[in-house]
């Protein structure tokens, strides 16, 4: 039995039809363990994914990781699983190397595909710089997958959804406030995003960038250094030492394509560059180039894509 | 304060990534390592600014073999009191835990502080994996962190935001940028860190729970397609047509 934990909140996001997609393709049965809001009528779509069945505790606050942790570790008892599946967001890394200690499981964290035919399942090592193989050694294992590695499945239909209560008990750690940005796609879950450097020359040049994010529905991103003076929210930053993304399309304007900031983006499907420096090192690892000043490039790009998406309605 | 901070090597940023023996293990050739940015920048500056304030000592402990001395130096010369070293390749997460959890167990350390992950693996494992050994708290991807008597004030990014979290001392914390600033380590502390005694202390007996058995390098992009900056049509199709992004 494979088992995949997944947030439900407000719905199904694309990360929970991933991993249950990826549980369904290792073959096993699928169980589904989870909390929050998202109704039952909703969970049992997972059915479609893979899933055989979905359990459900709405008293596991999805903001209490040891709470959160006797939850996965209770139905994975239940369910008898030897693979439990997360997708590898900012929880799995709270959790899964807990999880990993108490069922004595091998943990791939970061997975970019199945098992290949010697059972070795590849992440992104080095910073994105190369592929590992890792094989797990333990009779249980912990498989991570990264988000946007595959595509979700529609392979079934609707399943049978559980409410159940796991007593699990709230953890050590005190909850004082939480802030979410409202509204804003976060960055790690995008599938299209435009970033900026140091070429945009000053904060109050942003709103170029954010008008072509919004005419795609993308998130915004930028280089270190423009976090660090402020320009833009740390948040926002990527490469390296900041956030490690990997949309579908990333526009890089003004941003030299350093090292350090190519290791949080190479592995972008498809990356464009401008840029006004055409030996700029970011060219080298650009799917398209458009060399020239962002300043008369981001807004041309704006109004062709509103007039390419008017097109299509 | 009695903090014990995980250090661990990765190569220098710049290091070509190359690797041996029919691609089953890193080729070191050349490599220069560096402290893990993360262990350095923020676990270690921030617990060396808390025992400024608080008092206290600080513990940096490396699981490696005698050539890693030279980045426990360097964390030495940035202000460190005391310097551990576990005598042993580091063949997993895991393994490395483990180590670290059996030294730590009956030391009272009031925090034990990792970096958010190491930048050559990345697997964001050692910290949470340490706190299930110790049956410690464990506060995942902090970006401030204070203290004050035995409680930790706390902020850390989760799924989509910021939370700000209290928990007790003893805990085990993971270390993200905004917790503290790189510190350039003066004259002073290199010369006095290249002679002082590290603590080396034998393993004990683990078995690793995962192996890394091949290797592989991207394939290198085809070239970049040039547009024209006045055409920005043609780059909204190729994305829609040829890339199929949008
Ligand atoms: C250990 C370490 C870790 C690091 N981690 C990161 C990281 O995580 N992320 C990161 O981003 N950096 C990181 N850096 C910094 C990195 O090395 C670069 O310094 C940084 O990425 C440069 O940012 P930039 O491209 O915005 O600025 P610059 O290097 O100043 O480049 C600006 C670019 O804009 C172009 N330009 C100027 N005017 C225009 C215009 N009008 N239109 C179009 N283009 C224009 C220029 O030709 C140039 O290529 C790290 C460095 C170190 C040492
Ligand atoms: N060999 C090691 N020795 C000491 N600490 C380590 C070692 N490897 C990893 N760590 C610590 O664990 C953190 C997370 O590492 P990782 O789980 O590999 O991403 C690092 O930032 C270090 O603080």
């Amino acid at each position: 039995m494979t088992l995949v934990y997944i947030h439900s909140e407000n719905g199904l996001s694309k990360a929970a039809k991933e991993v249950v997609t990826y549980a369904k393709k290792l073959g096993d049965g699928v169980s589904v363990i989870t909390n929050g809001n998202t109704a039952a009528d909703v969970l049992t779509q997972l059915g479609e994914y893979g899933a055989s069945s979905v359990m459900v505790d709405r008293s596991v606050s999805i903001e209490d990781h040891q709470q959160l942790l006797d939850l996965v570790v209770f139905a994975a008892e239940k369910t008898g699983a030897t693979t439990i599946i997360f997708s590898h967001d900012l929880t799995a890394k709270a959790i899964a190397p807990r999880l990993s200690v108490r069922l004595n499981a091998g943990l791939v964290s970061g997975a970019t595909d199945v098992p290949n035919e010697s059972n070795a399942i590849r992440v992104n090592v080095f910073s994105g710089k190369a592929f590992g193989f890792v094989k797990v050694n333990s009779a249980k294992r912990i498989i991570s997958l990264l988000p946007n590695s595959i595509q979700p499945e529609i392979t079934g239909s609707a399943c049978g959804v559980e409410e159940i209560n796991s007593g699990a008990a709230t953890g050590r750690i005190k909850l004082i406030t939480t802030k979410k940005p409202e509204g804003e796609i976060p960055l790690p879950e995008a599938e299209l995003v435009v970033s900026a450097g140091r070429g945009l020359k000053g904060p109050e040049n942003w709103g170029m960038v954010e008008d072509l994010a919004k005419s795609l529905g993308a998130a915004t991103a930028c280089s270190r250094p423009v976090a660090d003076i402020g320009w833009r929210p740390h948040h926002e930053h990527v490469g390296q030492t900041g956030v490690a993304i990997r949309p579908n399309l990333y526009i890089a304007a003004g941003i030299s394509g350093a090292i350090q900031h190519l290791a949080g983006v190479n592995g972008s499907k498809v990356i464009v560059v401008i840029n006004t420096d055409q030996e700029a090192p970011f060219f080298k690892a650009a799917d398209y180039g458009v060399i020239g000043d962002a300043f008369e490039v981001l807004p041309k790009l704006t109004e062709a894509i509103r007039k390419f998406k008017a097109g299509q309605n | 304060m009695k903090i014990l901070v995980c250090i661990s090597k990765a190569p220098d940023t710049t290091s070509k990534i190359a690797f041996t023996s029919g691609n089953t293990s890193f080729d070191e050739n050349g490599v220069q390592y560096i402290v893990n940015p993360y262990d350095e920048w923020y676990a270690l500056v921030r617990a060396l600014e808390l025992k400024e304030t608080l008092g206290g000592n600080v513990t940096i402990i490396t699981v490696g073999n005698a050539v890693d001395e030279s980045i426990m130096r360097k964390a030495l010369a940035i202000g460190a009191d005391d310097a551990v070293r576990i005598d042993a390749e580091p063949k997993d997460a895991y393994f490395t835990a483990m180590q670290i959890a059996a030294f730590a167990k009956n030391q009272s350390f009031d925090l034990v502080l990792v970096g958010k992950e190491t930048i050559n693996y990345n697997g964001s494992q050692v910290g949470g994996m340490i706190a299930e050994a110790l049956e410690l708290p464990f506060v995942s991807l902090a970006s401030k962190l204070d203290v004050a008597g035995d409680v930790i004030t706390l902020e850390r990014e989760i799924a989509g935001g910021v939370q700000v979290v209290e928990v007790s001392t003893p805990a085990v914390i993971s270390c993200a940028k905004g917790m503290a600033e790189q510190r350039i380590p003066n004259m002073r502390g290199i010369m006095a860190a290249r002679t002082r005694q590290l603590t080396v202390v034998p393993a004990v007996e683990i078995q690793e729970l995962t192996s890394y058995v091949l290797y592989d390098l991207p394939v290198a992009k085809s070239a970049c397609k040039m547009i024209s900056p006045d055409n920005m049509d043609e780059l909204v199709q190729l994305l829609h047509n040829e890339a199929k992004v949008i």
